[in-house]
């Protein structure tokens, strides 16, 4: 039961883009075309639930033993971070080269996303275990793709959309954003 | 030890270690799991402009240049670089420049504006062409026209199309070819003609005679004047005047004959 209301409050109630207001520039850079918000939840996905499994394995196995972890926290995770995408990039284009040529452009654009080093440093803050820490980050990812997709959609229809010229463009689709998030608001209460 | 140099040295040692081990792990993988790339790709990759139009019909310059590389794709199907990027390509590719692919530019085949073409309805709805054209026939009463709603001036990659007096007007020098406009336009209006074509039956009605003059000041009529005067460099298609680019076409006397006044020169 814990893990099922962990699950659902980091999707839902403490979404990662709409609540708590992380990942933002790939959820308005990326989200003009279904296509490309799809591969890049993808590729966010893919990136979060390992990054927090490494994290974890940072912060419990070399930090707290040395007494570090009040500091150098974000400066190690952003470098563990980006050289585990840097990794992850050579070493799926040579083993899977379809999913590359499916994720492989958006995962430079996430290696110091915010949202991937904010579900890592949350996991640290709220102490969770390892399986706890990775099932954060999944459903944390999770939530980040549905906040994404569902933006995406509405998006696309803006564009044929005729609003007043001067709302045209960004300034509709950040209004947008504004009342996506506050309908998100109504999840607030729902697990605590 | 010093307390004070501890707290120095053993963050230091410890993000340092990170690093160095993060480096190493990249440098091995790097070495033993790299995919050997055609140094050509990367050389064909630097002949393209670099657009990402999709012109070719590949999904940027990057795709297109592997695809020229490891499919042996056409080297002259980038419009932007030209004939001399198709030669530069064909450089790298080590084989002789193929004849040069003529410059083509995007054309508009009406020249129907809100002066000449009559409006049977007034449209209010969705600003797009294909949006009108869905909406019972759009509100042209010329069912061949172009509506101005501006899809071709949306989809443009260099904005090389306006709409100006309710129909789109292409800017030749700033065409680029990539055939964008061609495929959105619901009424395909939009044709790749040769840049150094200069006379145009600049109307796409296939209405008879009397039908296109009812609905539109500026169409062409199929009288077959020009058809006879040009010799076979105008064909009839039905009742509508069609240039036949592949043949020379220098006969400007036409234009101030047509009586549909759509032979024009652009």
């Amino acid at each position: 039961m814990e893990y099922v209301i962990l699950f659902v409050s980091a999707i839902l109630v403490n979404n990662f883009v709409l609540s708590r207001f992380l990942g933002i520039c790939p959820f308005l850079g990326v989200s003009k075309r279904m296509s490309t918000a799809l591969g890049m939840s993808g590729a966010v996905m893919f990136v979060m639930t390992i990054a927090a499994a490494v994290t974890w394995l940072i912060q419990t196995f070399l930090l707290v033993p040395l007494g570090l972890d009040g500091f150098l926290q974000t400066l190690s995770f952003i470098l563990v971070i980006a050289s585990l995408v840097q990794l992850i990039d050579i070493v799926m284009k040579r083993f899977a080269p379809p999913l590359h040529a499916a994720l492989g452009i958006y995962l430079p654009l996430i290696t110091t996303n915010c949202a991937v080093l904010g579900a890592a440093v949350i996991n640290m803050k709220s102490g969770h275990g390892f399986f706890k820490s990775v099932l954060f980050a999944f459903a944390a990812a999770i939530g980040f793709a549905l906040a994404l997709l569902i933006f995406a959609g509405l998006r696309e229809r803006i564009e044929r959309a005729d609003p007043p010229r001067c709302f045209k463009g960004v300034a509709i689709s950040l209004i947008t954003a504004g009342l996506l998030s506050l309908a998100f608001m109504g999840f607030s209460g729902l697990v605590k | 030890m010093d307390p004070v140099i501890t707290s120095v040295l053993v963050p230091t040692l410890c993000v340092g270690g990170c690093g160095l081990a993060s480096a190493v792990a990249l440098g091995i993988a790097d070495k033993f799991l790299s995919v050997p790339e055609d140094p050509r790709v990367q050389a064909v990759l630097a002949a393209l402009p670099g657009a990402n139009c999709g012109g070719c019909g590949f999904a940027g310059c990057a795709d297109y240049a592997s695809a020229i590389v490891l499919h042996g794709a056409e080297a002259s199907l980038c419009a932007p670089a030209g004939s001399a990027g198709a030669a530069a390509i064909a450089q790298v590719m080590g084989q002789a420049p193929g004849a040069a692919a003529e410059r083509k530019v995007a054309l508009v085949l009406c020249c129907g504006d809100e002066t000449e073409a009559v409006r049977r309805a007034h449209y209010n709805g969705i600003t797009d062409c294909a949006a009108a054209h869905a909406t019972a026939g759009g509100d042209k009463a010329c069912a061949y026209g172009c509506l101005g709603y501006g899809s071709c001036a949306r989809v443009c990659p260099v904005n090389a199309v306006r709409v100006e007096k309710g129909i789109a007007a292409i800017d030749k020098e700033a065409c680029i070819a990539c055939g964008k406009c061609v495929k959105v336009c619901p009424r395909k209006l939009v044709k790749l003609v040769p840049a150094s074509a200069q006379i145009h039956v600049l109307c796409s009605s296939k209405d008879k005679g009397p039908a296109v003059k009812k609905v539109c000041g500026t169409g062409c009529i199929g009288c077959h004047m020009c058809a006879k005067k040009a010799g076979d460099a105008i064909v009839m298609d039905g009742s509508l005047a069609v240039v036949d680019y592949a043949k020379e076409l220098k006969d400007t006397e036409i234009i101030a004959k047509c009586p549909g006044h759509c032979i024009r020169k652009a």
